[in-house]
C-alpha cells in the first residue's frame, strides 16, 4: 500500500487545484456596494474550503474505492438471488399495499402520499413498456398523461359521463395520441426520437395552455367530478337520488373514506397495468418489443414488421398513462397545465432508468425513492433537490444499469415459462 | 440437368452515388442447391445478399423467387419484412446480429412471430390465455429444440444470447433464421472466424440443411474448404461484375478467377500488335 499512495495524494491536490481554479471566479470574489461605488472583495476563505473539502473528498471516495476493490477481491461474488425471491418481493409488496390504508399507523396524510407515489409507479409501468421494453426513449410521456386528465375532465363537465365510463374513453384517447405521436416519429430512434417527444410532450401542453374555450388555459378545468363506488358517493351529502358510501354501509361518514377509495382504486390500476405488462411480455408482441431494442435490422429480417410493433408500443403506454391521468383529474378534482411539465416526464423516466430498464419491482423501488422520499421529507424542503440529484449520482455510481436491472426470460426450454 | 431455379437475378444493378457495387449482374440459384457466392473485397457480395433481402432497392433488374408451388414473388419492390414474411427468404449477417440481452430460446422464439402472432390474434387471445395460443406456443418450442439439437445448442436454451461463445453464436442465428421456415436461406460469411473443427461442422450443418429441408442455400464466404467441400454452384463476383459460374472444379480452374483472387501479373501475357 505505501509504494501507491502518492498518486492518491496527488489525485486527490489535482481535483483540489482544479475545485480551486473554478471556486475563484464564483466564490473567490464578490461585488461589494460601498460609499464610492461599486467593487470586489476578496473571499479567499471560501476559496480555501472548496479546495480544502474536494480534497478531502476525493481521498475519501479514492481510499473507499481501494477499501471496495480489495473487500471484492476477498469476497467470492454472490450468487444471484433466486427468482422466487423476486417473486417473493413483488407479492409481498403487493400484500402490504392492500393492508396499508388499516395499519395503525397509516393516517390520511400517509394514505395520500402512498397514493401520489402509486400514481408515479402506475406511469413508470406504462413509460417501461416504451422505454425498458421496446427501447424507445420518451421524454414526452407526460402528454399522455395530460391527455387522459383534460378527456376525463372535459367529458364529464360536457356531457355528465362518471368517472367510470371515462376511464376506459380517457385510454383510448391517450392512445390515439400514442399513435399519432408513433407516426412521425417511426424511423427516429435513441436522440433523435428523444428530442422530437420532448417536443410533442411540450405541444401539448402549449395548446392546453392556450385553447382558452376548450381548457380553460392556464386557469385549468375546476370542479371535476368525484368517482363513486357503483353508484355510491363519497360526499357529505349525496346528491339527489345517489345513496351515500357511509350510509349504505351504516358508518358515520369520514373524509377519509374517499382518501382511502381513491387509494385502492389507484392500486388497482397500477396492479392490472403491472398485470398486463408481465402477461404480454410473454407474447408475441412483448418478445418483439424486447427483440426490436435488442436488435431492429435483425427483426426485420425475421418478418416482424417494426411499424406495427413500435406504434402498438406507443399507444399502449400511452393508454396507461391516460388511465393515471383520468385518476389525477378525479382525485385532485382540479387540472390545469401546471401540472404536466417536462419535469413530470423527467421523473418518470428517472424512474423508469434508476429502477433498472424493464424491471417491474425496480420501478416500484424507484418510486419510493425518488417521489416518496421527497414527500417524507418536505420540512428539509431547501435541500430535496440537492438530495434528488445526489441520489441519483449515487445510485448510478453504485448501480449503472439501475436498482434492478436482472432479466428473466419469458420462456424456458420444458420448464416454467 | 440443373435443378429448377429458386432465386433468379436478371440485370441487377445497385449503384451508391456515382459508384456502382452492383452492375448487370445475371445468374440463378436451384432449389435444393448450395450456391457460394464468393470474389475479392468489395465486389459486391454482401450488396447482392442485402439486394435480394429487401435491405437495398436495386436501381435496375428484376429477383423473382420461384415458390415450390409455382407462384414467383418479385424481391426487388417488397420491403424486407415482407421479403422474410412472404417470400420466405431468411439471411444471417457478417457481424452477427443476436438478441444478445434474451435467451437462446427466446431468440428462436421471436423467429416465430409471425406464427405466433396469428395464433394469438395479435396477443389477443394469449392475453385471455386461450388454449389455442398455447398449442401453438409448444409447436414453436418443438420447432426451437429441433433447431437447438441441430446446432448442439440445447444445453444453453436459457442462457443469454449475447454471452455465448462466438462459434455458438453463429450457429444460433443459423438455428434462428432457420426457424423461421425459409424457402432460402442467405448465409454471409457463415464460417467467418471459426476453427477449423467449427467449421467442419458448419459444412455438415449445412450440408444436412439443404438434404433434409430441400431448401435452397446462398452464401458467401472467404473460407475455400467450405466453399469447395459443401457448394453445388460457385458464383464468382469481382467488382460487382459476375466473372465466372459453374461448379467448384471448374471455377477453380478459370483464369479469370485466378486473376481476380491472385492480381493481374506484370507485364502483359497477351502483347498486342496494334499500338502506335
Amino acid at each position: 500500500m505505501e509504494d501507491s499512495s502518492p498518486p492518491l495524494i496527488r489525485s486527490a491536490a489535482l481535483a483540489a487545484l482544479l475545485a480551486a481554479l473554478l471556486a475563484l471566479p464564483l466564490l473567490g470574489v464578490r461585488l461589494v456596494d460601498s460609499a464610492n461605488g461599486l467593487s470586489l472583495s476578496g473571499r479567499p476563505e471560501l476559496v480555501a474550503w472548496a479546495a480544502g473539502g474536494v480534497f478531502c473528498g476525493r481521498l475519501i471516495i479514492d481510499l473507499f474505492r481501494r477499501w471496495i476493490r480489495d473487500f471484492s477481491i476477498r469476497l467470492p461474488v454472490p450468487p444471484p438471488p433466486p427468482e422466487w425471491t423476486r417473486f417473493g418481493v413483488g407479492w409481498a409488496l403487493a400484500l402490504f399495499a392492500l393492508v396499508l390504508p388499516f395499519l395503525p399507523f397509516a393516517d390520511r396524510n400517509l394514505v395520500d402520499k402512498a397514493t401520489m407515489v402509486l400514481i408515479y409507479i402506475m406511469l413508470g409501468w406504462g413509460l417501461n413498456i416504451v422505454v425498458g421494453l421496446a427501447g424507445l426513449l420518451d421524454l414526452g410521456f407526460v402528454a399522455f398523461y395530460a391527455v387522459g386528465a383534460y378527456s376525463y375532465a372535459l367529458l364529464s363537465m360536457t356531457f355528465g359521463l362518471s368517472f367510470w365510463v371515462c376511464l376506459p374513453l380517457a385510454g383510448l384517447f391517450a392512445a390515439a395520441f400514442g399513435l399519432a405521436l408513433g407516426f412521425p416519429v417511426l424511423r427516429l430512434r435513441g436522440d433523435y426520437l428523444a428530442i422530437v417527444t420532448l417536443g410533442f410532450g411540450e405541444i401539448i401542453r402549449i395548446v392546453l395552455q392556450n385553447w382558452q374555450d376548450l381548457t380553460g388555459g392556464p386557469i385549468g378545468i375546476s370542479g371535476i367530478e368525484r368517482p363513486s363506488l357503483f353508484g355510491l358517493s363519497f360526499k357529505a351529502v349525496p346528491p339527489e337520488g345517489q345513496t351515500g358510501f357511509a350510509e349504505f354501509f351504516g358508518l358515520n361518514y369520514s373524509a377519509d373514506h374517499r382518501v382511502i377509495f381513491l387509494y385502492f382504486l389507484i392500486l388497482a390500476l397500477a396492479l392490472a397495468t403491472n398485470l398486463f405488462t408481465l402477461r404480454i411480455r410473454r407474447l408475441p408482441v412483448g418478445r418483439a418489443w424486447e427483440a426490436l431494442r435488442e436488435d431492429e435490422i435483425a427483426c426485420r429480417s425475421l418478418g416482424i414488421n417494426p411499424t406495427t410493433i413500435k406504434l402498438s408500443a406507443f399507444a399502449l403506454g400511452a393508454m396507461f398513462a391516460g388511465f393515471a391521468g383520468s385518476f389525477f383529474a378525479t382525485r385532485q378534482g382540479f387540472i390545469s397545465p401546471e401540472s404536466f411539465t417536462f419535469i413530470e416526464s423527467a421523473m418518470i423516466l428517472a424512474i423508469v432508468v434508476l429502477g433498472g430498464m424493464g424491471s417491474q419491482i425496480g420501478i416500484v423501488l424507484a418510486a419510493l425513492l425518488l417521489v416518496g422520499l421527497p414527500e417524507w421529507f418536505r420540512d428539509l424542503q431547501m435541500y430535496r433537490m440537492l438530495a434528488f440529484g445526489a441520489a441519483m449520482v449515487l445510485i448510478m455510481l453504485w448501480k449503472p444499469s439501475g436498482l434492478l436491472s436482472s432479466r428473466s426470460p419469458t420462456i424456458r426450454l420444458g420448464g416454467r415459462a | 440437368m440443373r435443378p429448377p431455379p429458386l432465386l433468379d437475378v436478371h440485370g441487377l444493378t445497385m449503384r451508391f452515388g456515382g459508384l456502382s457495387a452492383i452492375s448487370d449482374l445475371s445468374f440463378s440459384a436451384g432449389q435444393g442447391e448450395i450456391t457460394a457466392v464468393i470474389g475479392p473485397n468489395g465486389a459486391g457480395k454482401t450488396t447482392l445478399f442485402n439486394c435480394i433481402t429487401g435491405f437495398y432497392r436495386p436501381q435496375v433488374g428484376r429477383l423473382v423467387l420461384h415458390h415450390p408451388d409455382g407462384s414467383a414473388l418479385g424481391l426487388e419492390t417488397l420491403a424486407d419484412h415482407v421479403i422474410a414474411r412472404k417470400a420466405r427468404v431468411a439471411r444471417t449477417f457478417q457481424n452477427i446480429r443476436l438478441f444478445p440481452r434474451m435467451s437462446v430460446l427466446e431468440n428462436l422464439i421471436v423467429a416465430q412471430h409471425r406464427v405466433l402472432m396469428a395464433a394469438s390474434a395479435f396477443s389477443l387471445a394469449g392475453l385471455l390465455g386461450l388454449g389455442r395460443y398455447r398449442r401453438a406456443e409448444h409447436a414453436a418450442i418443438d420447432l426451437a429444440r429441433h433447431w437447438l439439437d441441430r446446432t448442439s445448442l440445447t444445453s444453453f436454451a436459457d442462457t443469454e444470447a449475447g454471452s455465448l461463445p462466438y462459434g455458438h453464436q453463429r450457429r444460433l442465428e443459423i438455428a434462428r433464421a432457420m426457424c423461421t421456415r425459409p424457402l432460402l436461406l442467405c448465409l454471409d460469411e457463415p464460417a467467418a472466424g471459426l476453427n477449423p473443427r467449427e467449421s467442419g461442422e458448419l459444412n455438415q450443418l449445412l450440408r444436412g440443411i439443404r438434404d433434409e429441408e430441400g431448401i435452397g442455400l446462398l452464401l458467401i464466404e472467404h473460407d475455400m474448404s467450405v466453399v469447395m467441400g459443401i457448394s453445388d454452384r460457385v458464383v464468382v463476383l469481382d467488382h460487382g461484375n459476375l466473372i465466372a459460374e459453374g461448379s467448384p472444379a471448374e471455377v477453380r480452374g478459370n483464369p479469370a478467377v485466378i486473376r481476380a483472387y491472385l492480381g493481374e501479373p506484370d507485364e502483359p501475357a497477351v502483347v498486342t500488335g496494334a499500338e502506335g
